[in-house]
């Protein structure tokens, strides 16, 4: 009873913290706040500074200018595949994968028959790291060993599907969709769930078609969702690494920019300045995307 | 493959030696009483992941428990995670002892200050010659390596094809061409070839220059004091694009295992590869089949001098604390019979020791050692043989660009040589 009490005079009163609330907020806020500077913050700013020295992760500094830009730009050669590929990444992953994510889960929400079979069926790839995917797709598309060559039965002139720099990419794309797709289903029918079926009623009752109550009623109604797998589709596209390196550590077409980034960096390379300044691309890549994503899509829900 | 799975090993054991760490805290005191203090352990950090040579190795280590009286604590971390933590390694706490590469690699860390010097040890040193030394010494003339096995480049195939075929073995690049060509009209792949990994198709760059340009030339443009758009490398890309419609086609798509099994199969003739690849993917009954030869002579005033034949070795961490008991196991891995031990085990690789018996060898091995000590000179491997970064970055890019597109060599060596100046000029 007293608690209850102590509360209510809270509550009723003007808005104070105590000394010990201060004490708590402080701790509570702090350690998460220091954890984010020293995690995030301190090497995301590391990296911007290294991006302008010359460093071999042993021997001294030295500082460079943009020079570690300029050989990006002009003499890098897997720098634009990279980019080009990451950009097709995210255009992919949002142009194809994700409506046709959005069409399996419209069309299991409508209670197909067998829909648990399919909904359990398309959901698998998610469990599995890209990495396995990426150990998977060796085993379909391999040039002399792969199924789809087998199938295709094309022995004398075999489709190099993972060694052909015209048609690894998409290969892979469609590899990395396999998984991506799961995913965003899986979103959207949770989403689906918990839309109110009297809106939907009441669109049917004023007249409008199928396809006009998904586009005007349903989908508005999912915007949370939306942002959701919006987010999700941008950063797994531009953070997309493990099946490319694991089919062929991202080269020969299969570039992209966080492989160069590991490869400067974390491999026998070691040109630590060099591959900070491919990350900060990277991050300024990503940022643009993230913020006009963000941005507009909180300008839009205020407004909604 | 490997890499990627083994991130994950590699996550996990950290995670597990953190909390290893945190438990050892609490039971350090008693694990100190017990084991009698550090002085009598020697730490040696491996990259022998594969089950063969892990084995091999665990028992020349165990040998050298038992005369020693040491304890040998093995640190071993998958092959290429190995190679792509190396700078990490030798920064932070690497352990005692650690495998590694002979040439231009290790003279790299050696010139960083990572390595301890051990030229007193090589002056106690019986049966290496002085090409070893040279291999085993840094840019200052020191040595800071101790040699263990090495495994020539050659070119491999069936000798039952052969001989069912009636193809010779080709001493020159004319013969070795026609015989390409002749297997091609046989229904052969002429060439078996893998370069999805990215090295593999590095050896036959190399011998291509060394047959062609020879040792010295090979060497300083390895070591960037070359131009690569030199009419001399651009008749190596030359020669090689004439070779190129010999070559099994998608060679970029392709492991070397799968070229090695192709060989294996009698669908492709001959490959050119190291001494412990094409033996893994062979069954135990088609292993008798195996042969080699030298990769043929292309200008005779080089003939078939140089031999490709990496080197793998032992260093002695900077770092380390246990200097004198790091010396002491290297002394013992010098010796004969400490090579003698590892080879009865792993028969894929040829001691470097000329003291070391042959009588445990196979017809392949000795054919290996007679083409070894038959080379005027060893050299190492493309990416043993130049900057880390220069190899990893620039050159499985450029080789595999031109496997896509033979024909545009000009382009592709003016790109390699704006690179490599950036590179070279970086230290």
């Amino acid at each position: 009873m007293p608690l209850i009490n102590a509360r209510r005079a809270k509550r009723r009163g003007p808005r104070r913290f105590t000394s010990r609330d201060l004490a708590v907020i402080g701790v509570l806020l702090g350690i998460p706040i220091l954890l984010d500077l020293a995690l995030i913050w301190g090497p995301t700013l590391a990296s911007i500074g290294l991006s302008f020295t010359n460093w071999d992760g042993i021997g001294d500094i030295q500082w460079v200018g943009i020079d570690n830009y300029k050989t990006l730009f002009t003499d890098y050669p897997p720098f634009w595949p990279a980019v080009r590929n990451n950009l097709l990444w995210v255009a992919f992953l949002g142009c194809v994968a994700t409506p046709f994510g959005l069409l399996l889960a419209v069309l299991l929400d409508k209670g197909v028959r067998f829909s648990r079979f399919y909904q359990s069926t398309l959901y698998m790839p998610v469990v599995l790291s890209l990495a396995i995917v990426g150990f998977i797709a060796q085993l379909i598309f391999s040039r002399d060993q792969g199924a789809l060559n087998a199938i295709l039965a094309n022995k004398d002139n075999p489709v190099d599907w993972l060694g052909d720099p015209e048609l690894n990419i998409w290969m892979v794309l469609l590899a990395a969709a396999w998984r991506h797709t799961g995913y965003v289903m899986i979103l959207y029918l949770a989403g689906l769930k918990s839309v109110d079926p009297s809106l939907k009623e009441a669109a049917a009752i004023d007249g409008a078609s199928e396809t006009q109550t998904f586009f005007r009623v349903v989908l508005p109604t999912l915007r949370p969702v939306n942002v959701i797998v919006g987010v999700i589709t941008v950063i797994e596209a531009l953070r997309a690494f493990d099946i490319v390196y694991a089919i062929n550590h991202g080269r020969n077409g299969l570039e992209l920019l966080s492989v160069l980034v590991t490869d400067n960096i974390i491999g026998e390379a070691s040109r630590i300045g060099f591959g900070s300044a491919i990350a900060v691309v990277l991050l300024t890549v990503s940022m643009g995307f993230i913020v006009t994503y963000l941005v507009q899509e909180l300008r839009g829900g205020k407004k909604g | 493959m490997a890499p990627s799975l083994s991130g994950h090993r590699i996550s996990r054991r950290a995670l597990l030696r953190g909390t290893a760490a945190g438990a050892g805290a609490v039971a350090l005191p008693t694990l100190l009483t017990a084991c009698g203090g550090p002085g009598n352990e020697v730490k040696i950090g491996s990259n022998a992941s594969d089950a063969v040579p892990r084995k091999a190795f665990a028992e020349v280590f165990n040998a050298y428990e038992k005369k020693s009286d040491k304890k040998v604590k093995v640190n071993t971390v998958n092959h290429e995670a190995f190679q792509e933590g190396i700078n990490r390694y030798l920064k932070g706490t690497p352990d005692d002892v650690f495998m590694w590469f002979a040439g231009y690699r290790m003279q790299f860390f050696a010139e960083q200050g990572q390595l301890a010097e051990i030229s007193d040890l090589w002056k106690g040193f019986d049966g290496f010659s002085d090409a070893l030394k040279a291999q085993s010494s840094g840019k200052d003339g020191k040595q800071y390596l101790v040699p263990y096995y090495y495994y020539p480049w050659a070119v491999f195939y069936r000798k039952s094809v052969f001989a069912q075929r009636g193809y010779e073995v080709p001493k020159t690049f004319d013969e070795f061409r026609a015989l390409a060509k002749r297997m091609d009209k046989d229904g052969l792949d002429a060439i078996a070839f893998g370069d999805k990994d990215g090295w593999p198709a590095m050896g036959t760059f190399d011998y291509l220059n060394m047959r062609a340009n020879g040792y010295d030339f090979h060497i300083s443009l390895m070591g960037g004091k070359e131009s690569w758009t030199d009419p001399r490398v651009k008749n190596v890309f030359d020669l090689w694009r004439g070779l190129m419609p010999y070559h099994q086609k998608g060679g970029n798509g392709r492991t070397w295992q799968e070229a090695a099994q192709s060989l294996a199969q009698k669908k492709s003739g001959m490959a050119v590869f190291g001494l412990p690849h094409p033996g893994q993917q062979f069954s135990d009954a088609d292993r008798e089949d195996l042969d080699f030869f030298a990769f043929p002579e292309i200008d005779s005033a080089y003939g078939q001098d140089a031999v490709e034949a990496p080197i793998d070795g032992f260093l002695l961490a900077k770092k380390s604390k246990r200097q004198k008991e790091g010396k002491e196991l290297l002394k013992y891995l010098a010796t004969p019979a400490a090579e003698e031990i590892y080879l009865k085990r792993d028969p894929n690789n040829i001691a470097v020791n000329d003291g070391a018996s042959t009588s445990s060898y196979n017809a392949l091995q000795k054919k290996a050692v007679d083409l070894v000590s038959n080379a005027k000179q060893i050299s190492q491997f493309m990416d043993r043989d130049t900057r880390p970064d220069f190899a990893s970055q620039v050159m499985i890019r450029a080789i595999q660009q031109f496997i896509n597109k033979p024909n545009d060599i000009d382009s592709l060596t003016k790109d390699i040589e704006s690179q490599k100046k950036t590179i070279f000029a970086a230290n």
